[in-house]
Parts: C-alpha cells; structure tokens; sequence
C-alpha cells in the first residue's frame, strides 16, 4: 500500500485515494475535428512508463481533490506531488467547445 | 534420566514449566497431561507421542522437527466444531486447560492410514504426476478424487465464533524481532525517545539469550531479558508485542502484524503499522540435513532438541546421535551431556572439526565421525537405528537411534526483507542467503545479517538504532551495552562441498528417498527429475517440484533445495539464487482479516429515511444498495400477486413510491449551464428555469454510463437526477472534469441525496392526493405541466415538486427535508386514503417502466450501449456543441445500422414468459447454434396488457418492427414479435395528464 502526501490534507495512506491515470493525456481542443487515430490515442494509448511516471491522483475520502504525483513505477518512490491549481499545471488541455 | 511422574519423557527438574500448574488436554482423542508452559508439540513429546501427522503425499507417519513457527510436519486441529483451526502449528500452540487437537491427514487413523499405499506405490507419483497422469478425460474428472487425497485439514463447520480486532498504529522504528538484537535496538532507541514498536513472535521475548549458558554482566543471560522487557513496558512511547509476528511488508514499508491472542476476548488481533524505520532482527532458521529417508518421526533439529530441553525439560529419546554440518549442533550434545544424557555418536560431515569441540565431545563420552554422513535409518512409526556411512560410500556400520539431533546450518529470516525487494546475496562461508542491498529506512542486525557471534550482534543493533535516531535529527542514546561474561560457539560455517558430495553420493540415491522438502513430500528424486525434465531455473523448478509451496513456505528446506538445484546443474547456489518470498511470511487466518467486518457488519446497510414507516406497511425488503421494499404483500398474496395489484392501482387510482435514494446532485455557479451542456447529450442553456428535462450521460467512449432528469431551479442552479447506484461516481466524474479538465469553469457540485427524501405521487388520482396534503401552487397541468418543476410548501414542508414520470402515469415527486421522511409519507398515506393510495415497491416501479418502455441504464444498456442505440440518436446528432464522448459517435463502428437496438418484444403465446439474457434470432423457428442477433434485457408480466412482454436488443432492430423473432432459452424457445418498446399509453395522453 502506498503512502501518499495530499498536497491538501498531508500523508495518507493510498486506500484514501483514487488513481487517474497518466496526467500528461490532452484532450483534443476541437474534438470532433481530430482524426480517428489522434482520438483513439486519446482515449487509449498510455505510455506506460518503466521509471519516473507522471499520474493523477484523487483524495475520494479526504478533501476529494486532484494532484499530480511523480511516482517511480519500478520502486514506488514518489518524488513529488503538485496540486491542480488552475493556470499551474500545464498540461491542462484547453476548455472543449 | 529420573523422569517426571506425570510424563515419562520429562526430566523430572529443571525447564521454564510451572510443574505446579498441570494441565489437561487431549489429542486424537487420548487425555494427556502437561505444565503451564509448554507449548502442545512438548507436551507430546513429554508423553511419549511420536507420530503427529501423516504427510502430505505419501501419508508417512510423521513427528515433530522443529520447536517453531517454521515447523513443516506437525500440522494439527485445534479445537472443536467451528472454532476448529486446521493447519495449526503444533510448535506454537499454548497448551490450555481442555485444550483438543487431532492429526488431520490419516484415514482411519494417524497410526495407521490407509493412505500410505502411496507411499509403498510411490514410484507412480513423480513430480508433476498430476500434470501427467490426470489429462484424460479431463482433470476435472479427477479432480475431486486427488483433492480428497490430497486435502489438509478440514474446514470447520460452521461461522467462526472467534473475534478478531484490527489496529492501525504508527512509529518511528520497528524492530522486528526481540532477541539480542532486537532488545537492544528498542533500549537504545526508547531511551533516545522514538517511538518503537517491537514485534515477537515467540510468547516471551529474549531469543538465543534465553539459552542457559549465556551470561550476561556475570548473570545469566535470561535475567538481563526479563529486566530489560520490564524496562521496556514502563517507557513511553515504546510498545512491546510479544506473540506478534510481522506477517508481510508492503509498498512503503507499510507493515502487517499478526497478534495471537493471550485472552479471550479475542483470538488473533491484525496491525497494520506505518513505521518510518525497520529494523531486522529476526534471527536465522536452522536448516534441516538431506540423507536417506531423512523423515522419520525422531528426526528432530537440533537447535530444536536444546529448546525442548531447557525450555520443558524434555527429552525425546534415549539413544541420540547428532548429525550436523556445522559447530552449533554440540551445544545440544553439551546441552544434553550437562544433564547426564548421553549421546552416542556424533556425526560431522565436514572433514575436521575443531580441537575444541573434539575434545568437549570425547568428554561427553560421545563417538566422533568426522567425514560421515547418515546414509540410511530405520523405524516404522518411530526411528529405530540409523546406518553410517563413511567417504566413498564406506559403511561405518549401525547405531541404535530413537532420536537424531540434525543441524545443516542457519539460514537467516530475511523474508521481510525481500518483501520489501531487499536484494540478497549467497554468502559461501554460512552457506546461506544473506541481506545484501537494503531498501530506503531499513537496517538488519544479528543472525537476520549473518552475523554470528552475540558481541557483534549487540554492537550491531545499537549502531542501527543510532543511524535511525540521526536520520531523524534526535540525539541517540548510550546503548547501555551488556557486558558479555559467557557467550556460546553458535558458529555456523559449514562447507558446501562436503554436504553437496553427501547429496548426490553414489550410493546413496538407491537406499531410500531423500526429503528437501518434508511438508510437501519432495525428494531429491524430484528435484533430479524436475532437472532432467528441463526446469531449472529456481522458479519453474519450485512449481514443478512444489517444493517450498506448503504451509511452511520451505523454512527449513528451501536451502536445501537451492542447494541441490545448484548440485545437480553444475551451479553455484549464488547463480541459482532464490526463489520470490511474499507476503505473509506465515499463514494469516482468514478471520484475522476480516477483523469485525463480518455479519452484519460486512456491509453498510443503508436504510430509507422513512425506513420505520416501510416496516410497518410490511413492505419486503431488498438490498439495492439501500434497503428497500420491492412491493408490499398482503396476508395470504404472494410478491408476484402483489406486485400485479400495486401496478394496476397506480394505472388506476394512485400509488406512492419512495425514491429517496435517487441521485440530487446539486450544481451551481455562473457556468454551471455551459459546464453541463459538455455533460449531458441533451441540449442544457436552452432549458427554461423550472422546467426539467431527461439526460443522457456519456463516457468518452460514446457509451451511455447514467440518464436521469434535470431540472433548472435558476438562471446558474441545477439540480441532477441521476440513477440511485451511480450518483457517487457520477458526482465523482462531475469533479473530474472540472479539476482536472475545465479548472477555468466556475461550478460548484454538491451532492445531496441524503439531504432530501422524494416520494413519488403516481396515478390519475396523484394531483387530488397532493392537493389534500395542503400545497401552495397551483397543480393544474397548465400551471404545471408534465416536466415542470416548482419551490412549493407541501403539508407545511418545504419542498420541491418536480413532474416527472417514470411510471407513465402524471406524477409528481416531491422532494422534502429528509429527517421529515417519515411523517411526510403518513401524511401522504392519510391523504391519500380516500383515493385507495397504494404503497409500491421498486419491483412493480420496473414493471411499470418497462410497460411505457422507459430505459434502466444497466439493465436496458451495458457497455457498448450508445444514445442512437436506445432512440436518442438523433438528440445527440442535433446538439452543435461538444458533450464529453460526442466524438466517439461519430466512429464507423457506432453509425452502423446493424448496431443492436432497444426494442420491444410481444410472445405470441401472450402468457408465454421470457427471461432476461435469453438470446434472440431474427426470424421464426430458428435454433442454435448460431450467432446471436441480440438479448431480452428486461421481461415481466404486464398486468395493465394481460400478457408478457420484454425489452432487449435486436440487430437493426428499429426496422424489424412487426417481424417474428426466435428467443431461445437454453433448450427452451418460442417466438416473439419485434414491437416498439413503448407498450402503453404511446401518445403519452396519460402521461401529461
């Protein structure tokens, strides 16, 4: 079980919190204009990292907010964790439509 | 040997028992005595009882090897009826007054079974025989047979009456282990004001210092343990848990302790602890020796033997021969010969020993073979003589032997360690696996490192306790050091040649089969053919042997077996390395687990607010999620009859159905209407405040994950419906997206299922019944119209009154303050009373859907369900804007026609039943086998038509309308014609009544 700092509520234990997946997916700005194959990445292709993996976390039994973690997926070392303040997070796709 | 009246194979002094305290208890149904202190397995051997167990495969009469939890052959019963525990470790079980255990793999009995025809058969039982013998016909024919045979111990037979607690705790530093290492750690770093947790697993604290020749400041090493135990309870901060072994690590040393209960209060108590520190100091596993027919009961561990005879003062034979590889097994010879109990032989496999221990072993009057080996012993249910053999095979004759001292090395506990993925490294001179790489916050001290000898044990464990100390910026300590005045040669160092040569020598092979594993009855004839066979790499080699794979996970002979590997592929055990330890490093019951989440306390139930009122109408109840009535018998009726006179109330008079659970997720903020135009298929800004409308919502894939009405309250104030199941996910989803997505997006989302309670008034009566409630709007369909909502005071309440139908009927569904739940619904009943109100349950709501053909997501739809595959195509077609899965609709695969449909389906027998999940095959009289054209989703019997009907998909169903279909039940089939969906009311007259 990991132990995991919500950069909210502080070290919780990982049955507190929720996985998103890799944080680094955008959403297609225009989606009806992008491709089969630009959405299908989208939707499915993930990178699955050996190494330093950059994820979202949700704390669902805490103050049920998202952060990004840099978690080491062969160790479980997390490196670091950033909240999701608008504008901080670049990797924040633009609003859709 | 003067022995002790009461057992024959007890000195009659000395041990660490209460002689004053006997005890009572029983084994395979005889009456035994023994002391307060003794654990069950010395308490047998005290009485003389040899055979404890049958083994695994060949059902050989097996004893007691070992005097702890590493103990692979004395698995009993304990106890009786459901507070049976099978597979206990008779080595670690407390003896109690009363206490009954029984032997549980011999048929009719332990001394005699019938099963040890595998063992005179035994060349027809290979490894791997399952895999080889079994595949015709098939395994599952021969299944039930091996798994009697092959079965350990049985399960009890009723619900567990035990309790089990859990406990969550966190520290600065757990030690795991509370010997000489351990001890000292937890003195130096409770002294220095961490917070420790030491976990033992053993009933009191001390390990190898415990043992008699040990002196510690000039006293004897035990007395040191029992003040510094003392000491440690009375420091703050510092825990000490005896009977408590740490059963697995996890990701971020998140640690499992599994606590055996002294009371009753409860049996077994589960820790999880959050240690910033682990410390190792779990000592070393004394390893069992391999020679011909090795298994004997007699054959004993010779740590084990010593154990036996300082802790209860037994001795288990009265001709012993020690055979070792090593200097440790003597301290049992001196241990023995200090109390006039002669050993006859000493057998060393290594070519020399020591001047020292040659000459302390003459002086016992003990022989010495130095170079020898066991080659073969001899003894049915007992051991009776073993057979020496010398270099070359030369035969150094017969001694007469009831019990053999064995002893090939100590191994050191590292499996924690490898949990948390410490590496280990194959160390020549102990001949053993040793820690090597240490993962972040760990240390390792004494015989868990490899370090032998208790100076640097202790100096080792206090240079721990100090790092841990300064990785936490606190000043350590002084370590308060004992001085050693006595210490005991525990040195392990054998040699790997002498004992690999001993293995394989020529000669030795054709006597009799060799055990590396006794639990799991595997030989060295296994481990030769798992490597003629091609599995060599350690892990295929374990599954194919199943060696190590028993309740003991090996502790005594994975050594051996890695040993043997390496012998036997030319290998250095280095290059063989081990086999993958997991958690938990010893077995966990399954109560211990569950801690107090079972019964009633396994799931949440979650009750209607107006539950009490649901009670008393006798309303049968189901789990939904909340527990609910799923209609309401009356005396006599069944639930089908009821629910048939629920529906026809509601189609003619009025019903009330309690909908509380429903999903009220309220969502506010200056965007919140942009915000859930993304959401919802349907169109959202255009909605007028106080109107409602029904939604569709999406995942990305396209696929429809929930529907339900909303309802604009103001210009930026909505309030969702959504299905009663999903609102946690779907308001959890809500969130995703504005955090993670459209963070520019101002909304706010406020779940408030709880908050309200909601009724639903349905029927052509509804609006005469809410008027007689008192209300202070106007309720006439002009006012409010179907999908009108309004603020209103209902029977004084405030309150919320949506229409909004589900049943086809006008209805109104009246949201009020949920802690008035149950008032409001008698309120509505009374009211309700001249108009004949009816009370429904969930099941006659569904039966009521299904008639006017509305969807239940999940039932109607699964995972590959799009909008245009229920009929809402061409709602999501129109909407301009983008609604989260939008895009994957226009994919190839979901604009084909041929996509499965909801329709609905009449039989042409009219009381002819269909069942959900039975296939559908377009056109009539078809059979299978053929590809499925879809599947009933939902079917009942319509009272309202007097006939059955069915939901379900159909391959371009929408444009088969009036076709036959063939829907096929298993074996059962009849023909159905394909109908819209909607059965009743299709112009909706009713409906917005």
């Amino acid at each position: 079980m990991l132990r995991i700092e919500c950069p909210y509520c502080g070290l919780r234990d990982q049955t507190e919190f929720r996985f998103g997946g890799e944080a680094s997916v955008r959403r297609p700005a225009r989606p009806e204009q992008a491709g089969d194959a630009e959405w299908a990445d989208y939707l499915f292709y993930r990178d699955n990292v050996k190494g330093t993996h950059r994820e979202r976390w949700v704390h669902s039994y805490g103050c049920r907010r998202w952060f990004t973690v840099l978690r080491d997926t062969v160790t479980h070392e997390i490196h670091s964790v950033v909240g999701m303040t608008p504008g901080q997070d670049s990797d924040r796709g633009d609003a859709a439509g | 040997m003067t022995p002790d009246p009461r057992n024959p194979w007890r000195l009659v002094a000395g041990g660490r028992i209460d002689r004053a305290a006997p005890l009572n208890f029983r084994f395979n149904g005889n009456a035994y005595v023994g002391y307060a202190g003794d654990t069950l397995a010395s308490a047998l051997l005290a009485n003389g009882v040899r055979v404890v167990a049958r083994s695994f495969k060949y059902h050989r009469p097996r004893g007691i090897f070992t005097a702890g939890e590493e103990e692979p052959c004395a698995l009993v019963e304990v106890g009786e009826g459901a507070s049976r525990v099978p597979n206990s470790r008779a080595t670690l079980v407390l003896l109690q007054e009363g206490l009954v255990a029984a032997s549980q793999n011999g048929w009719p009995s332990v001394g005699f079974d019938l099963g040890r025809i595998v063992d005179f058969t035994h060349p027809l039982w290979p490894a791997g025989f399952y895999n080889k013998t079994f595949k015709w016909p098939s395994w599952g024919h021969w299944e039930g047979l091996v798994r009697h045979a092959a079965g350990l111990g049985r399960t009890p037979p009723g619900p567990d009456p035990d309790h089990y607690e859990q406990v969550n705790a966190h520290c600065d530093l757990l030690i795991c282990g509370g010997g000489a290492a351990g001890l000292l750690a937890a003195l130096t770093a409770g002294r220095s004001g961490l917070r420790v947790i030491l976990a033992e697993q053993g009933h009191a604290c001390g390990g190898a210092l415990g043992r008699e020749d040990i002196l510690l400041d000039g006293r004897p090493g035990r007395q040191w343990v029992l003040e510094t135990t003392a000491h440690l309870r009375d420091m703050p901060g510092v825990l000490l848990l005896e009977q408590t072994v740490v059963t697995g690590v996890y990701d971020h040393n998140v640690t499992t302790l599994l606590q055996t209960g002294r009371n009753r209060a409860w049996r077994e108590c589960l820790w999880t602890v959050r240690p910033r520190h682990i410390l190792l100091a779990t000592g070393a596993i004394e390893q069992g020796l391999v020679f011909p027919n090795n298994d004997r009961p007699g054959i004993m561990l010779a740590g084990a033997v010593r154990q036996y005879l300082e802790n209860q003062a037994v001795c288990p034979g009265r001709h012993i021969v020690v055979a070792t590889d090593n200097d440790s097994a003597y301290q049992t010879l001196f241990a023995l010969a200090r109390r006039n109990l002669p050993v006859s032989t000493v057998v060393d496999v290594r070519d020399s020993v020591s001047e020292e221990l040659r000459e302390r072993t003459a002086a016992s009057g003990a022989e010495l073979l130095t170079g020898a080996r066991i080659a073969d012993t001899r003894g049915f249910n007992r051991l009776r003589s073993v057979q020496l053999g010398g270099p070359d095979g030369a035969d150094l004759g017969r001694r007469r032997c009831d019990l053999l001292a064995v002893s090939g090395g100590w191994s050191p506990r590292v499996h924690l360690l490898a949990h948390a993925r410490g590496s280990l490294r194959f160390d020549a001179a102990s001949r053993s696996f040793v820690p090597d790489r240490l993962p972040p916050g760990w240390s390792v001290a004494g015989a868990a490192a490899g370090t032998q000898g208790l100076q640097a044990t202790l100096d080792q464990a206090a240079a721990a306790a100090r790092r841990v100390c300064q990785s936490l910026g606190r000043p350590a300590a002084d370590a308060a050091l004992p001085c050693i005045t006595r210490d005991v040669d525990t040195t392990c160092a054998g040699r790997l040649e002498p004992l690999t040569k001993g293995l394989l020598a020529p000669g030795t092979r054709s006597r009799g089969r060799q055990w590396i594993d006794l639990a799991h009855d595997v030989t060295l004839r296994d481990a030769e053919l798992a490597v003629r066979e091609g599995f060599v790499s350690v892990e295929h080699f374990k599954r194919y042997t199943t060696t190590g794979m028993s309740v003991d996970q090996g502790k005594t002979g994975n050594l051996n077996a890695f040993i043997a590997l390496g012998a036997l592929t030319g290998q250095d055990p280095a290059a063989i390395g081990t086999t993958t330890f997991r958690p938990p490093y010893v077995p966990v019951t399954l109560g211990a687990i569950a801690g107090r989440r079972t019964g009633e306390f396994h799931a949440m139930r979650r009750l209607l607010p107006a539950d009490a009122v649901h009670r008393k109408l006798q309303g049968r109840f189901e789990d939904y999620g909340w527990q609910r009535p799923d209609c309401y018998p009356r005396p006599g009726e069944t639930a089908q009859e009821a629910v048939r006179r629920e529906v026809r109330a509601v189609r003619s008079r009025v019903g009330v159905f309690d909908n509380s659970p429903i999903g009220k997720l309220e969502v506010r903020g200056p965007d919140a209407a942009r915000f859930l135009d993304r959401v919802y298929v349907n169109d959202v800004p255009g909605l007028a405040v106080g109107r409602a409308r029904y939604g569709l919502m999406l995942n990305e894939n396209g696929v429809i994950i929930d529907d339900g009405v909303f309802v604009r309250l103001a210009e930026d104030h909505f309030l969702l419906n959504t299905t009663s199941g999903g609102v946690g996910r779907i308001g959890a989803m809500l969130e995703e997206w504005l955090q993670c997505e459209w963070p520019d997006l101002r909304v706010l989302v406020d779940d408030q299922t709880t908050q309200w309670a909601n009724f639903t008034l349905a029927g052509p009566c509804a609006r005469e019944v809410l008027d007689a409630l008192g209300t202070d709007i106007d309720l006439t369909p002009a006012a409010l119209p179907h999908m009108a909502a309004a603020r209103a005071s209902v029977a004084g309440l405030r309150s919320r009154v949506v229409r909004v139908s589900f049943s086809g009927e006008a209805s109104f569904e009246i949201n009020v303050p949920a802690r008035s739940a149950g008032g409001f619904l008698e309120s509505i009943l009374q009211a309700g009373a001249p108009h004949g109100i009816t009370p429904y349950g969930v099941e006659s709501l569904m039966v009521l859907r299904a008639e006017k053909g509305y969807l239940h997501v999940g039932t109607d739809t699964d995972g590959s369900s799009t909008p245009d595959d229920v009929g809402w195509g061409a709602v999501a077609r129109r909407k301009r804007g983008d609604f989260i899965g939008k895009r994957s609709l226009l994919r190839a695969a979901n604009t084909d026609p041929e996509r499965k449909q909801f329709v609905g389906l009449e039989p042409l027998e009219p009381r002819r039943a269909m069942r959900p999940g039975a296939h559908l095959l377009l056109g009539a009289g078809r059979a299978p086998p053929a590809l499925t054209d879809g599947w009933v989703t939902s079917a009942c019997f319509s009272p309202t038509l007097e006939r059955h009907i069915a939901l379900g998909v159909l391959r371009g169903g929408r444009d088969r309308l009036g076709e036959l279909v063939t829907v096929c039940d298993e074996d059962d089939r009849c023909e159905a014609r394909v109908v819209s969906p909607v059965f009743y009311d299709p112009d909706n007259a009713r409906l917005k009544g």
